[in-house]
């Protein structure tokens, strides 16, 4: 053996050039792009909406840790599921909750179908619709933003099963006023985001600035939010332009939970669509149930739902919008 | 100057030309043993007319060609066969081989022989003698170069296109051949032409060979409407499918041979190769390897003569670096990674390359989260993501109805990957299981 051979070769199926990119690093940069998310979140509802977020992550976490395959804990794909079920969560929710919610989502919404890539709803939202399903009260007791950053909102550390006590100041979100009240709200409130809601979903701006750093390293397919805000908009107009009593587009877009669920929850991989056709049909779904259900339904936000739905149509719309194959014709590929 | 109509899709890896791209092409010495596999060639093996003990010249048959599917095997050196048997082969096969002892003190002059004139040969004539000369596709699939010369009669071809592209990574023989020998590949293409029939060439060149260009529009005689067509640098251009794509426009019908619209596609090492045949009248005994990657010390453009070893190659290299942890013969999207030093060179083979462990793909997956970058990847849309979820589960009947026979193989769904699942592996695999199911049921 000749001493400049290699001692042991290493033999590979091509393509044998490492990959450009990877999995844990997509799911980190989202953790990431979440950071300023959850500091406006601190900004507006102070340490509690810190303490709700960690519970919802602890919860995801310690689900994936019980349930997941060795070492899923490293792909940051729990670590996302608990930070946006806790951005979608008012900041006085008793934590137990909060922590049951996170491990409900990775449970049921994740481990039980096979792991990350399996599912077919995102985890966070079957979290949230557990919750919602099971503390109707606790998951629509809406504190009031500002207060001292270390005074407590709601009855964050009730024990389980103990009947929570309501000491908090609260205040109905934009979309509950108009459906329930039928007031309106300041435009530059909503954008802004000092307003009543869920933890992560009142800076509108905030999340549209992480939606852009990561479409632009292609962590998130654009398609997505553009088909649904563009859908939303349009929908929303023509049914303002119709009926004025109903509300116009700015508003719908800027309220609720629209664009932490366009840009971080109709987005996730796992639940959408991979061909591109399909992100538009999905993200215009989307946009025309979340308009509906606000509009016309019994709820005054239906992004939680109107996500879902859409999730469970993923793999017809996969089938209906394969790509046609080089060198065929569009009825050949049928 | 007109413009590439391109192609959609594809992927960017690094081009890692700059290693090798401005180095004259060199002459390796002939080595001290050849090795030349029977099977080196698309279609049959060559059938072997030699035996132990044999005297060969350089040029000298040691292979006939096994019907018109088939080309001869000629000694690429001088000297004795010393052994018939089998032998690594760089797929990772044994194949039967022949070896020869090479005679260091002979001059290597091939027999006298005619040297067609080939202004004077009927199609068919000019045919024979590229097979003759045992000329296979030099850009890696090694089809046997004279059947592209004989498409069949009902086929009305109008456009013969060089492909000049080169998009794998590290290779520079078909960059430095069109900067070194551009009037020579003028001439293959003249003569191609003129077997064709067609009136009109053009030569696909990728646009980071800028030199390689010029010096083909230099090269292009006034009488000759062969246009040089800069394409965009992107893999897999040189495709088959994609070059013509990208030249007319036009897509190739799944299923079908380029013919059905009217071209031929040649490889610019493959003219060269005619050149010579018909300009000394040598057969296919040599070729330009690229020798490159960051695990070779001395990277190289070389004139290699069939049949050496890859051991002998990358000792003239000056050997690998301390951390070389593959070679791989071809290019690293679709080439052969081989456990074996002894494979030989053979006629298909465009470069070996040497790469160190931290650009090597590595051994960790993770599930396929749907991202859908592999759709954007494939260059005949097809759904790598939905494919290899069928692949694991072994439903190949779904997977022939997905347009599993369009995959080319070319990688570029595993190189976009992020979970780093292996892809063109997984389709090589099933395509392989759906032949052997083929054949079960006949």
């Amino acid at each position: 053996m000749n001493e400049s051979m290699p001692p042991r070769l290493i033999v590979t199926a091509s393509p044998h050039l490492k990959p450009a990119d990877s999995t844990p690093r997509i799911m980190w940069n989202v953790v990431w792009s979440l950071v300023p998310v959850i500091v406006a979140a601190a900004w507006f509802f102070g340490v509690s909406a810190l303490l709700v977020i960690a519970a919802a992550t602890l919860g995801a976490i310690a689900a994936e840790r019980v349930f997941g395959r060795g070492g899923s804990l490293a792909d940051g794909s729990a670590a996302i599921t608990g930070l946006l079920l806790g951005l979608t969560l008012p900041a006085g929710m008793p934590l137990w909750m909060v922590f049951l919610g996170g491990a409900f989502g990775i449970g049921f919404g994740k481990a039980v179908w096979g792991g990350l890539g399996q599912n077919v709803f995102n985890p966070a939202l079957v979290g949230r619709a557990f919750l919602q399903a099971s503390f109707p009260v606790a998951i629509t007791t809406w504190p009031t933003v500002g207060g001292s950053f270390f005074s407590l909102k709601g009855d964050l550390f009730v024990a389980p099963f103990m009947h929570p006590v309501v000491n908090a100041v609260t205040s109905a979100t934009p979309l509950g006023l108009l459906k329930f009240e039928g007031k309106g709200s300041a435009l530059a409130s909503l954008v802004i985001g000092n307003r009543g809601g869920s933890i992560g979903e009142t800076a509108a701006l905030v999340i549209l600035a992480g939606g852009v750093y990561l479409a632009s390293r292609n962590y998130l397919n654009w398609r997505i939010p553009a088909s649904i805000l563009l859908t939303v908009a349009a929908f929303s107009a023509i049914v303002h332009a119709i009926d004025p009593s109903k509300p116009d587009a700015m508003f719908m877009l800027f309220s609720g939970g629209l664009m932490l669920g366009a840009v971080y929850m109709a987005t996730d991989m796992v639940t959408s669509p991979v061909t591109n056709g399909g992100r538009w049909v999905f993200g215009v779904g989307v946009g025309i149930l979340v308009v509906v259900i606000r509009i016309w339904g019994g709820l005054p936000e239906g992004v939680m739902y109107a996500i879902l739905f859409m999730n469970a149509l993923v793999p017809f719309i996969n089938r209906a919008t394969q790509p046609r194959v080089f060198g065929t014709t569009p009825r050949a590929t049928t | 100057m007109a413009i590439s109509l391109g192609f959609r899709h594809g992927v960017h890896p690094p081009e890692e030309k700059e290693l090798t791209n401005q180095l004259p092409i060199r002459r390796m010495p002939y080595p001290d043993e050849l090795v030349l596999p029977l099977r080196q060639h698309a279609g049959k093996p060559a059938k072997l007319c030699v035996k132990v003990g044999d005297h060969v010249e350089r040029g000298d048959t040691v292979g006939e060609a096994d019907g018109f599917m088939s080309v001869p095997i000629h000694a690429s050196a001088a000297g004795t066969v010393v052994d018939i048997d089998w032998w690594p082969h760089p797929d990772g096969s044994m194949a039967e081989a022949v070896r020869i002892k090479v005679d260091r003190y002979a001059p290597h002059i091939p027999r006298p022989r005619l040297v067609p004139q080939w202004e004077g040969l009927s199609t068919d004539e000019v045919v024979r003698a590229v097979q003759n000369a045992g000329v296979v596709g030099l850009g890696g699939a090694a089809f046997p170069t004279h059947v592209k010369l004989a498409p069949p009669k009902d086929a009305h071809v109008h456009t013969l296109i060089i492909n000049g592209a080169e998009c794998e990574p590290y290779l520079t023989s078909d960059h430095r051949t069109m900067v070194e020998y551009a009037p020579r590949v003028l001439f293959g293409i003249r003569v191609m032409m003129r077997a064709l029939g067609v009136t009109k060439s053009v030569v696909g060149i990728e646009r980071n060979k800028p030199d390689a260009i010029a010096a083909m529009i230099a090269a292009v005689p006034a009488d000759l409407d062969v246009e040089i067509l800069p394409l965009t640098v992107k893999y897999p251009q040189g495709a088959e499918k994609m070059l013509i794509k990208a030249v007319t426009g036009v897509e190739v019908p799944s299923g079908q041979l380029p013919v059905t619209v009217g071209v031929v596609v040649q490889n610019v090492g493959s003219v060269a190769a005619i050149a010579e045949v018909f300009e000394t009248g040598l057969p296919l005994v040599e070729r330009i390897v690229t020798v490159s990657g960051h695990g070779l010390r001395r990277p190289a453009n070389l004139i290699v003569p069939v049949g050496t070893k890859l051991r002998d190659l990358l000792a003239f290299c000056d050997g690998v670096t301390a951390d070389a942890a593959e070679v791989i013969v071809g290019g690293p999207m679709m080439g052969q990674a081989v456990a074996n030093l002894d494979a030989p060179v053979l006629k298909g083979t465009t470069g070996v390359v040497v790469l160190q462990k931290d650009e090597m793909r590595q051994e960790q997956t993770w599930a396929c989260i749907h991202c859908g970058r592999c759709l954007d990847a494939c260059p005949v849309f097809l759904n790598p993501s939905m494919l290899g979820d069928l692949a694991r589960v072994r439903r190949y009947d779904e997977m022939a109805e997905a347009h599993l026979a369009d995959c080319m193989l070319c990688g570029s769904c595993a190189y976009v990957c992020p979970s780093n699942i292996p892809l063109a592996q997984l389709f090589q695999a099933s395509k392989a299981a759906l032949r052997r199911q083929l054949a079960t049921v006949q």
